[in-house]
């Protein structure tokens, strides 16, 4: 027998997380993220954990909100429709200082939308999606095995730093199936004396809570909290760079995206056209320096996305707009074929670079 | 491997490769001149499903029968409007492929008497021991146990269409021969066949009783 198995993304996620010491799980069905719940409804009662489908994904997420204050691990899933009903609790855990998992198995939007694969939260996850100065770590995986070993850092990087983290994937991920190995190092422990756990009368009790009543004291705890995003942004942005040793044109493209653009530019080196890629890992904290180094190398960039341009807006930032960033998408649930981004890439080995 | 009962009724636990294994049986079936329909009854995943091949369908002269919302944005498990031609067109060889597990089979609760009165049927259980929750026979036969109760049909064989995906070398099917014999014993049913990839079918030719080759769709843009 192989030590792999062939997985679902979406159930990737599910046995990472169970892996990782997940032993809690709270959601509600919604297409396309479906098999996790399914797969943690099955698998949490034989391994001594909790799968409860709440009544609502507010109510679901509040749930994790209960969890993570007594310093379990804990996650929920669902999908774009889905993070917006739990915007409010992802604000109140920043608020709160809480670690937990949230997984967005993102479809086509706005509004009820539809079903097919998207990749428009991209905003919604960056900038927070709720209300109030706040980051969630946002990982974005392009591959079955990149779903579970993403599940598991962000499970690490959350206790680690006090915070949500984000796994943004989308339908096509969630639904394709890959091999998969699930061997993953045990995790890292980390110590939580915030938890409220019980004092046994021997200390102060903790408290878990995101209202301050004082606006002097509201402010500290904000500017603390930056300190500590600023430290993340140095030191744990996650990119892949391909080919990009000699690009002339760069195209950025993450999740679903990348894989598409990977084949394009395969054919476009094919003809002879000097192009490579840096994929994001980290869509928060973006990954700043690579761009800003390929700005100084390359004549243009080319966004590839599954939505009207929304990651195009950092690599603007990033880049300090020194060359052209131009667009190449689908929207509505439908990918962007790979003859779409070679003939983008031919037209930016055309013009040079220029607009 | 092609016998001459007119209905075949693929099921299994999601994501084995039901689909892939209907689409090659069929395509064999009208390969030797058959009059044949496929049945896409799947009302669990609204995902890679038959009706991804009704060009291939079109082009070989089958019949598909599919609920005309597959593939669409309309996420309801929804039945097709011609799904009594199943049983009632006896002019055409069957071949359903049934949605995930025992949620997915309770779609032939309503076909069972038609089908058993007919009494012209084959009902495979399709595994994939590389799947993680059906790794082990008690596991699989447990999900067998609960498909066969919501369709109301008792299952005739099993199908082992084991693989990795793209990964999937001959020795990887080799392995799991043991795994699906023991599986249809348990059951009491023959293992009808062992599918494998087209390209590797040579390979484990004379090493695997009732080899089956697959042609699989490789035309994904990712």
């Amino acid at each position: 027998m192989a030590d792999k198995v062939l997985m679902k993304g979406n159930e990737a996620i599910a046995e990472a997380a169970i892996c990782a010491g997940c032993r809690h799980y709270f959601g509600y069905p919604i297409t396309p993220q479906t098999e996790i719940a399914a797969y943690m409804a099955k698998k949490m009662p034989k391994i001594g954990g909790c799968f409860l489908q709440a009544e609502s994904e507010v109510a679901a997420i509040n749930m994790v909100y209960g969890v993570a204050a007594t310093g379990k691990r804990v996650m929920t899933s669902s999908s774009s429709p889905g993070i917006s009903l739990k915007a409010e609790g992802l604000s109140y855990m920043a608020g709160a200082d809480l670690p937990a998992l949230i997984v967005n198995v993102q479809r086509g939007g706005p509004g009820l939308g539809g079903i097919q694969p998207s990749q428009s939260d991209y905003f919604q996850a960056t900038r927070g999606g709720g209300h109030g100065d706040y980051r969630m770590l946002v990982l974005a995986p392009a591959s079955v095995q990149e779903m579970a070993s993403l599940t598991v850092k962000g499970f690490d990087l959350a206790d680690k730093y006090r915070m949500t983290a984000m796994i943004l994937a989308d339908g096509t991920m969630g639904q394709m199936m890959e091999p998969v190995s699930l061997d993953f190092p045990e995790a890292e422990k980390v110590e939580k004396p915030w938890a409220t756990t019980g004092t046994d009368m021997a200390r102060e009790h903790n408290i878990v809570n995101s209202l301050f009543l004082q606006p002097d004291e509201l402010e500290r705890v904000n500017f603390e909290r930056y300190e500590r995003y600023a430290y993340i942004e140095a030191n744990e942005t996650m990119y892949e760079e391909y080919l990009m040793e000699d690009a002339e044109i760069c195209v950025a493209a993450f999740g679903i995206a990348s894989r598409v653009a990977k084949n394009a530019i395969n054919e476009a080196r094919k003809q002879g056209i000097k192009v490579g890629m840096i994929r994001p890992i980290t869509l928060w904290p973006f990954p700043v320096a690579p761009f800003a180094a390929a700005a100084d190398k390359v004549k243009s960039f080319i966004s590839v996305e599954l939505s009207m341009g929304q990651m195009i807006e950092d690599i603007k930032l990033a880049t300090s707009c020194k060359k052209p960033v131009t667009l190449c998408n689908r929207a509505g649930g439908i990918i962007p074929s790979p003859e779409q981004v070679l003939e983008a890439i031919q037209k930016a080995a055309k013009n040079g670079g220029a607009e | 491997m092609l016998h001459n009962k007119r209905l075949t009724l693929l099921c299994g636990h999601y994501g084995t490769g039901k689909t892939n294994v209907a689409v090659n049986l069929a395509l064999a079936l009208k390969a030797r001149g058959e009059a044949v329909t496929v049945a896409d009854l799947d009302i669990v995943n609204p995902y890679f499903r038959t009706m991804d091949s009704a060009d291939a369908f079109e082009h070989a002269g089958i019949r598909l029968i599919c609920s005309r919302f597959a593939n669409s944005n309309v996420d309801i498990p929804s039945l097709p409007p011609d799904l009594y031609a199943i049983t009632d067109d006896r002019e055409t060889r069957m071949v359903l492929d049934i949605g995930g597990d025992d949620s997915g089979a309770t779609v032939l609760g309503r076909l069972a008497p038609a089908i058993l009165a007919e009494d012209s049927f084959e009902m495979w259980m399709v595994v994939n021991q590389y799947r993680p929750l059906t790794r082990d026979v008690p596991s699989t036969l447990e999900v067998m146990g609960e498909i066969a109760a919501a369709a109301g049909l008792p299952f005739t064989g099993v199908v082992n269409n084991s693989n990795l995906g793209a990964e999937t070398t001959a020795d990887h099917v080799l392995a799991t021969v043991e795994y699906a014999e023991a599986v249809a014993k348990a059951a009491g049913v023959p293992l009808v066949m062992t599918t494998v990839d087209r390209r590797l079918a040579a390979e484990l030719e004379g090493k695997v009783p009732n080899l089956f080759p697959l042609t699989l769709q490789d035309n994904k843009p990712f």
